[in-house]
């Protein structure tokens, strides 16, 4: 019963985390219509670059990772000025190609910067693990998980009651209303991109901290997308719900695999089971909008 | 029907009432997708704390005369090709829509548009997106709205399922939130019952009366619209064809026979009436 706890608690940290880069997903669909293939890669990226900064240049590791940051908002704005803002009034299936153009250039820049190796982080935390009810934590999950909760409660703030929040709704919602009440919509496109790479690259940190930085660590935006359409393309808190859903289940499955089945690889396999069921009963996912209509 | 003549000079310029010209729209010409030409020489006058209406069959212009005033004709594709648009002494046409905002022109498009995933209140905040007179000035003209509109206070749901009177008055309000100098509104009768035109519209007087709000109003509802303003213009294919005060344009038999549905006891069947429009076009 101590591993179906073990994995069971696992599958939540990794579930908050997954659900935090399908927020990032979201944010970015939602303001600018972008479907983002290349998610997985800012993680990547953000992992190399801070696993540098600290590493080569041996800085400490909060101006490191605050370093890290304001690189992968301006690798955000850049992206999003450059590459995306051209292609504004193109078909969505041109858009999605560029994506997936920029998701494979950035892995395969990465890995001529970095190399194919899998390297490990400079232990930031004193301690392996951490003891919680009777249950080995490691403290870079317990700080992811932390991270998490806190990123989440920022987004609902940010959207809620900030003025740039509510700014960005309203242009997910209609770019012309929110031109006419004084919103750049520009603005708004650059400042959705850039959110979403640094928050995307926090979570690549923290699982580089975890599992080393590899170019596997791309593999979670493909994870995410399960967790994004589960939640509704265009829902916030589905993304949330979609990633804990996501993270428990793959963990689930390799409990009940790992016992019973002896099946083999069910980790990698169960979300996406899961997520064709789901489809297949509510297309719009578990959150999903439909437009408002008045009766 | 005799068409325009090409190339028109720019009709005499009108002197609507006492008070000083905040907005000054002088000839302009207005082009879709570089080819449709849709304003061909506008021009028009709000005085400062006046209430200014624009009447006019469908597809005359008076949006896109809006629109040009306010920037979203950019949003469209559209530019103006000649002329200028003035306000407060500057030439603000083909300004971004966002630039103009923060000049204190703020339109309420046609149709609400209000943002129907937000609540009322988010609603009404971000019409203060620009504002950088800080929170608490903000918390104090939202108490100020919610007073002029008590029945949106009572709304707590989405802005999404109001019905179209709280919604207009919702897009009112969004507007007030910005402290505007000109309010643009753009039809905001449409599509509501009688009873609420008349709440519209007498709300639309009080702000003028009580806040000296400068409204430049584009109307259907020509008798509304003139009961409410205090100068009017008619326009027709992209022109201004006629302007007068209020008074003047009540009293003249054409505006009553096109717009306000009296006059004409020559009237016999509206199929008659449709031909003798026809052919007593201004232009």
């Amino acid at each position: 019963m101590d591993l179906f706890f073990q994995l069971l608690i696992n599958g939540i940290i990794v579930g908050t985390l997954y659900g935090v880069v399908a927020m990032c997903f979201v944010l970015i669909y939602k303001s600018t219509q972008v479907v983002n293939f290349a998610q997985g890669e800012f993680l990547l990226i953000g992992a190399w670059i801070c696993w540098s900064i600290l590493v080569q240049f041996e800085i400490p590791f909060v101006f490191g990772f605050l370093l890290t940051l304001a690189f992968m908002a301006a690798l955000g704005i850049f992206i999003q000025m450059v590459v995306l803002r051209p292609m504004i009034g193109e078909p969505i299936i041109s858009v999605i190609m560029v994506t997936i153009g920029l998701s494979i250039f950035m892995r395969a820049f990465s890995n001529w910067v970095f190399g194919q190796d899998t390297v490990g982080y400079p232990d930031v935390f004193g301690t392996s693990s951490v003891n919680i009810g009777g249950l080995q934590v490691q403290p870079a999950y317990l700080m992811s998980f932390v991270i998490s909760l806190i990123i989440m409660a920022g987004f609902f703030y940010f959207f809620r009651y900030s003025r740039h929040g509510l700014a960005m709704r309203a242009t997910a919602f209609n770019q012309q209303v929110a031109q006419s009440l004084g919103i750049s919509v520009k603005q708004v496109f650059a400042m959705a991109w850039a959110i979403s790479a640094m928050v995307s690259a926090l979570a690549g940190v923290v699982v580089g901290m975890v599992n080393g930085v590899s170019s596997a660590l791309s593999f979670i935006g493909i994870k995410v997308f399960p967790a994004v359409i589960l939640g509704g393309l265009d829902s916030i808190v589905g993304a949330v719900v979609g990633g804990l859903i996501v993270g428990v289940l793959e963990n689930m499955a390799e409990y009940v695999d790992g016992q019973f089945l002896h099946w083999g690889n069910m980790l990698t396999i169960a979300p996406f089971w899961v997520l064709i069921i789901i489809l297949v009963v509510k297309p719009y996912g578990l959150f999903g909008t439909k437009d408002i209509e008045r009766v | 029907m005799a068409h325009a003549t090409a190339e028109t000079t720019a009709p005499p310029t009108p002197s609507p009432g006492a008070g000083e010209s905040i907005l000054s729209v002088n000839n302009i010409e207005v082009v879709y997708d570089d080819v449709i030409l849709v304003l061909r020489g506008v021009s028009l006058e709000v005085p400062e704390g006046d209430i200014v209406t624009l009447l006019g069959p469908n597809g005359a212009g008076k949006t896109t005369t809006l629109k040009a005033i306010s920037g979203l004709l950019r949003t469209e594709n559209g530019e103006v090709t000649r002329g200028e648009v003035r306000f407060m002494g500057e030439n603000i046409a083909n300004m971004s829509p966002e630039q103009i905002v923060r000049k204190g022109i703020f339109q309420v498009m046609e149709g609400r548009r209000i943002v129907e995933d937000m609540t009322v209140v988010e609603n009404l905040r971000l019409g203060a997106y620009t504002r950088k007179d800080g929170a608490a000035a903000i918390k104090r003209d939202l108490d100020m709205v919610l007073d002029y509109f008590p029945r949106l206070r009572e709304r707590t749901g989405l802005a999404g399922y109001l019905s179209g009177g709280e919604q207009q008055m919702l897009a009112i309000g969004r507007a007030m939130m910005a402290r505007p100098k000109l309010i643009l509104l753009d039809e905001p009768s449409m599509g509501l019952a009688p009873l609420l035109v008349k709440e519209v519209f007498g709300i639309i007087r009080k702000l003028n009366q009580e806040l000296g709000m400068t409204t430049l109003l584009v109307e259907q509802n020509a008798k509304m619209a003139l009961g409410a303003a205090s100068y009017g213009y008619i326009m027709e294919s992209g022109k201004v064809v006629m302007d007068g005060s209020q008074a003047d344009l009540l009293d003249n038999e054409d505006v009553k026979e096109f717009y306000l549905g009296g006059g004409g006891e020559h009237r016999k069947s509206f199929k008659n009436l449709k031909s003798y429009k026809r052919r007593k076009r201004w232009l």
